[in-house]
């Protein structure tokens, strides 16, 4: 009972320390179980416990068993121990009214025993039942939440990168503001009118005239024609405009 | 197959846990306890005389339909199901107090057991085979345990009188010691 039953033998290599805590005592399931099995094993009459020998046994074994953290290990030790010093007490010979000290703990191994028999019963059921499968039931999965978004500030940058990787070149040009010059346009109409009484649309406006010049032009003329100083023409649609002067036509 | 057979077949077939006898009656309103009662009949043969990898059982006060024994391993093997977990021997002893002597406080068993029982009976009561069913008299008023319907299911019991009686164990429980 010593190298086989040390349940943390070789449990780390070269360390000879007994470990601190006892995880699961595979092997008993409680100190009336030790007892029991000790009193099995020594063929003992449960009704005639030799009370100073399983007393030493269970001691030793909880020894060997590195037991000794088990609070309740230890207080079976202790009652063992006290049920041995009462048995040593010299009881009167002519006393009819003897209590035995063991008649409690006899009770109780025997009520565990009965216990183990139904834990067999139950053993051997569970065996049964768990060889078969029953349907199943799968529920859908449900979807997963959304996990939080994490991300540090380098990989923001580079899904930016990747998106305008992805995206085709930006068109960039530069845009500069040019104001349209409405009184200079005036000036100049006016100085064409003083030169001839009539001119054409394309007079005022040279041929690679820009955009700015054209609109410049445009609302100049209208704004010469809205204070009377010329009169606007034009004979059909998309055909040239001419421009009269007014004081011109007065004048004629 | 009867109609009927066929129906409770599939209800059988659609649940993942056993059904007790009223509820398959409930299936039809018109049904007879004794036609239910046939119809299960009826479906049991089906299986075992013809053959088949299935068979109807009465388990856990209800019927269910159980994969046979022998096909248990190759299923494992192939990880298409799995066996419960084992329960450890704390598990077994104090689930064997209970089913006996519930309703049944901690402080009980733990004075039959000679140990603590509170990871126990928490881990027990997580797996549905034990549960509350009141609170027992005196300081704190305790909470008594019982087994439940799982319980049944789990150790293959149509009802906890198909454990042994007290009187039909090698020890009795409540005999009177031998006088010394």
């Amino acid at each position: 009972m010593s190298e086989a039953i040390a349940p943390f033998s070789g449990y780390i290599n070269g360390s000879t320390a007994p470990p601190s805590f006892v995880v699961e005592l595979t092997e008993f399931s409680g100190p009336l179980d030790l007892l029991l099995t000790l009193i099995r094993e020594e063929q003992v009459d449960i009704y005639d416990i030799p009370i100073a020998r399983v007393a030493e046994q269970f001691l030793l074994r909880i020894r060997t068993l590195q037991l000794n953290e088990a609070a309740e290990y230890l207080e079976m030790a202790a009652r063992l121990l006290r049920i041995k010093a009462q048995m040593l007490l010299p009881r009167g010979d002519g006393e009819e009214q003897w209590d035995d000290p063991r008649a409690e703990l006899v009770r109780r191994l025997l009520e565990y025993q009965q216990m183990r028999e139904v834990v067999d019963v139950l053993e051997r059921a569970g065996e049964e039942r768990r060889s078969r499968f029953a349907r199943a039931y799968i529920p859908l999965a449900a979807a997963p939440p959304e996990a939080p978004l994490a991300l540090s500030l380098s990989e923001l940058l580079a899904a930016v990168d990747r998106i305008l990787r992805t995206t085709k070149d930006p068109s960039v040009h530069d845009v500069i503001s040019r104001s349209v010059d409405v009184p200079g346009a005036i000036t100049l109409i006016r100085s064409i009118l003083a030169l001839r009484v009539r001119a054409l649309w394309t007079d005022l406006v040279a041929r690679e005239a820009e955009p700015w010049q054209v609109l410049s032009t445009l609302l100049g003329l209208l704004e010469m024609a809205k204070l009377g100083e010329c009169r606007v023409n034009q004979p059909r649609p998309f055909a040239n405009v001419e421009i009269t002067s007014d004081a011109a036509s007065e004048a004629a | 197959m009867t109609p009927l057979a066929k129906l409770l077949e599939a209800a059988l077939f659609a649940s993942a846990r056993p059904i007790p006898t009223e509820e398959l009656a409930a299936l039809d309103g018109e049904a007879s306890k004794a036609a239910i009662a046939a119809a299960l009949d009826e479906v049991r043969e089906h299986y075992d005389v013809d053959g088949h990898g299935v068979e109807l059982v009465e388990i856990g006060g209800g019927w269910q339909i159980l994969t046979r024994a022998e096909y248990t391993e190759a299923i494992e093997r192939a990880q298409l199901a799995s066996r419960p977990a084992r329960l450890s021997a704390a598990a077994l002893e104090t689930l064997a107090l209970i089913a006996y002597r519930q309703p049944l406080g901690r402080a009980e068993i733990e004075e039959i057991r000679g140990v603590s029982v509170g990871s126990v009976l928490k881990s027990l009561h997580e797996r549905g085979l034990i549960d509350v069913v009141g609170r027992g008299e005196g300081m704190g008023r305790p909470l008594h345990y019982g087994t439940t319907p799982i319980f049944l299911e789990y150790f293959a019991l149509r009802h906890l009188e198909e454990l042994p009686r007290s009187d039909e164990l090698a020890v009795a429980l409540r005999a009177e010691p031998r006088p010394l």
